[in-house]
């Protein structure tokens, strides 16, 4: 296999919608994560427990979820948006939302409530308030993004149904892998494996690297 | 390379099973035996191990064969009707192994399974020059239907052969989606489209890289042709309509083929001649008739 | 007009009344000490001025302007909470650099990025800690942590200061700072402070009036010196003469 552009792509496809996924899934999913850590109003338990649900959301169900909006015969169908790149995209924010939330949720209720109170009494409005705490979980809230990432890059069933593995158009590694793997080819599988667990490695690395930095100067 | 992985793991395995096994021993005759004596008995004991299942595959594992074969034997439910049967008269157990026909055939290479059931002539007729299998048989056919939008675009209908009707959709550049996933089916689309002497290439044309099913569904989502086995295309209830059958080049013949590393030659044999036989060739022809109205399998035994 | 005043607060913890106080008077620009045994209620009258503590009810005037603290909402009570400067007894440090502390208060209300760093910097001098600017604000000492809190808050020019045991961890040589800083700030602002300590001779060396408090209730209230050297309550007595039993 090696790294011949048809495989540049597929990697490269990979990387755009997960990262697309990411960054519009933490959009959603931190504020509203932080917003549960930090403020109480009447269902928050309910909202919590169904956070924490679809965390565990198999990704397959998502799949199949999105496929039956999207498709041709859906209440969405009108967009043309199964088999592209979109659909994956949006599968997977709905994948990794729930985790980004509730891992923001976790990392802001780790901080203390004396950075609550030091915001509000300096005279942060809610949004301030919001930001500050955010930024100050920063490390937790890494740590959740990587992992949806990881979640993300590497989930197949998914990116199958709504992408349809069509080549040079939807084809991500984990498609790709799936589909070399049925053609018997398990050497050029494996390796795209590698690539995959090289590129998780990376980016881990970078996140890693971000942490460690930030634990020496925050220690005393 | 798969063999590598099974080799390792029952190394791993047997080092578990061996760990666990003298551990409780070692402990309760420790109280009894001086440990000098505890060990040899231990290393004493290590060398017949493997030996034993050796003795056992006359009664239990030798009555289990790996059947490597195409999704859609499975999918259309062929096997659900003839392993049952097969396994009654024979007491022989069939493990089967649903992949793509590439997936299938590298399984039989890698000495992974016992027989081959697919439908790709030439990667068939390949193996068996390589010398990976022997008693090779025709086994039966089934169709292949063009399959596109209910209007028709490509005007794909009004072609004569399976060639034409490509060379009508690639012309007016109609949305096809193939298998691409190097399958039996994909093989034959490929085979077709080099009879239309076209390489067919552009927006229009998609690879899928995914099974019959989603194939078809997504020729549905996207109002596309593809070429589909019968059996598929009838279990599914879509809004695609068959625009070409019929031709010869849309025929799919089956072949079964013996691996010829396999460890039970004796029962990979039994189960080729149970599938050529009279009674399962009856079966063959009968099976879908009930609830498609006609036979999805045409039986077509014969040795090669 | 020129006059901080609470009425009918009240604040409970799960039914049960921890504070009372029927109606309390502030004068501007004055230091008031409040004190009392650990437990009576100091804290929780500080924390509910500052909109931190929930009241189940009360009232606060603040120069003419009175809010309900009962239904104020994080929202509603802004505007109040950005003439309030409060600094707790431990306070809590964002883990970024000094400089950025300090600035949050201003940065929280819109200021421009010149303004602040002019007034940043003048709020560390003020507080003698000019020089840690760029450092860690992790990295601080207890008393220079203290001190930066207090910068915190005043580089937004607070009307009202509310200071919770500041010095109660510090040891004598930082408390001199600290003290000597808040004599400054009260000769040259216009700002109203409110400090609780356990610190008796320092209420007495800061404070221009004093409240005691016991069991929740404001038991006695008035100058500083007639508070200390004619205390008229028993409970005051005893608690100057350290004979409370709490």
């Amino acid at each position: 296999m090696l790294m011949t552009p048809e495989v540049w792509e597929v990697v490269w496809l990979s990387l755009k919608v997960t990262t697309t996924a990411i960054l519009l899934g933490s959009l959603i999913g931190i504020p509203l994560g932080a917003c549960l850590g930090l403020y109480s109003f009447p269902g928050k338990r309910l909202v919590i427990v169904l956070i924490y649900t679809c965390m565990g959301l198999p990704p397959v169900l998502v799949g199949v979820i999105v496929y039956l909006l999207l498709s041709r015969y859906g209440p969405l169908g009108s967009l043309g948006l199964l088999f592209t790149p979109e659909a994956m995209m949006l599968a997977q924010v709905v994948l990794v939302t729930p985790i980004l939330a509730g891992l923001s949720l976790s990392a802001v209720q780790a901080k203390e409530r004396a950075y609550w109170e030091t915001a509000k009494s300096l005279g942060a409005s809610p949004l301030q308030l919001v930001f500050t705490i955010v930024k100050e979980a920063r490390k937790g809230i890494w740590a959740g993004v990587a992992a949806a990432y990881g979640r993300a890059i590497s989930e197949v069933g998914a990116v199958m149904l709504v992408g349809g593995n069509i080549e040079h158009h939807t084809r991500v590694m984990t498609t790709a892998i799936i589909l070399e793997t049925r053609m018997g080819n398990f050497t050029a599988g494996l390796q795209m494996g590698l690539v995959l667990l090289l590129i998780s490695f990376l980016f881990n690395s970078f996140l890693v690297i971000g942490v460690l930095n930030q634990l020496k100067t925050g220690r005393r | 390379m798969k063999r590598l992985y099974v080799s390792f793991f029952a190394a791993v395995l047997s080092l578990l099973l061996a760990a666990c096994s003298q551990e409780p021993s070692a402990a309760t005759q420790s109280s009894q035996q001086p440990p000098a004596g505890n060990q040899q008995q231990a290393t004493a004991a290590e060398p017949r191990q493997p030996a034993a299942p050796e003795s056992k595959p006359s009664e239990s594992s030798a009555k289990e064969i790996v059947l490597a074969t195409t999704t859609s034997t499975q999918d259309s439910g062929l096997l659900d009707v003839m392993l049952p049967a097969f396994e009654q008269k024979s007491g022989i157990k069939v493990k089967v192994v649903a992949v793509g026909t590439g997936q299938a055939i590298k399984l039989g290479e890698d000495g992974n399974a016992d027989v081959l059931l697919v439908h790709s002539r030439k990667a068939e007729d390949e193996f068996v020059s390589k010398g990976f299998g022997t008693d090779a048989y025709d086994v039966m056919y089934n169709q292949f239907y063009i399959v596109g939008p209910a209007d028709d675009p490509a005007g794909a209908k009004t072609a004569k052969t399976a060639a034409e009707a490509f060379a009508l959709i690639a012309e007016k550049k109609a949305p096809f989606i193939s298998r691409g996933d190097d399958s039996g089916t994909d093989k034959k689309e490929k085979s077709i489209w080099k009879e239309a002497k076209l390489t067919p290439e552009g927006d229009w044309y998609l690879s899928s890289g995914q099974g019959m099913g989603a194939t078809l569904q997504m020729a549905d989502e996207k109002n596309a042709y593809t070429l589909t086995d019968e059996a598929t295309y009838l279990s599914r209830k879509l809004n695609l309509q068959v625009v070409m059958q019929g031709d010869q080049s849309l025929l799919n013949p089956y072949g079964i083929i013996k691996v010829k590393s396999t460890s039970k030659p004796d029962e990979a044999m039994q189960f080729i001649q149970f599938f050529t036989g009279e009674e399962g060739q009856k079966i063959i022809g009968e099976f879908g008739k009930d609830k498609y109205g006609k036979g999805l399998f045409v039986p077509s035994a014969k040795k090669r | 007009m020129n006059k901080l005043k609470l009425s009918d607060l009240e604040v409970a913890y799960r039914g049960k009344t921890v504070l009372r106080v029927d109606k309390a008077v502030f004068e501007h620009r004055k230091i008031y000490g409040i004190v009392g045994p650990s437990g009576s209620g100091k804290s929780t009258l500080l924390r509910a001025m500052t909109l931190l503590e929930q009241p189940a009810a009360g009232r606060m005037d603040v120069f003419g302007t009175v809010v309900d603290l009962s239904s104020l909402t994080h929202a509603k009570g802004l505007p109040l909470q950005r003439r309030i400067g409060y600094v707790p007894q431990k306070p809590t440090m964002f883990d970024s650099t000094v400089f950025d502390n300090v600035a949050l208060g201003l940065r929280y209300r819109g200021t421009d990025r010149t303004a602040i760093r002019s007034l940043v910097t003048e709020a560390l001098e003020l507080v003698e800690l000019g020089h840690t600017a760029k450092q860690r604000a992790h990295t601080l000492s207890g008393g220079e942590a203290q001190r930066i809190a207090l910068a915190r808050v005043l580089v937004y020019q607070p009307d009202l200061l509310f200071l919770d045991e500041p010095t109660a961890n510090l040891d004598p040589y930082h408390i001199a700072i600290f003290e000597r800083v808040l004599k400054a700030i009260q000769q040259t602002r216009d700002i109203t402070i409110l400090i609780v300590t356990h610190n008796l001779q320092q209420a007495r060396r800061l404070t221009d009036e004093c409240l005691f408090i016991h069991k929740g209730r404001i038991v006695e209230n008035g100058s500083t010196e007639a508070f200390f050297t004619r205390p008229k309550s028993p409970e005051l007595q005893d608690f100057l003469c350290g004979r409370m039993i709490y």
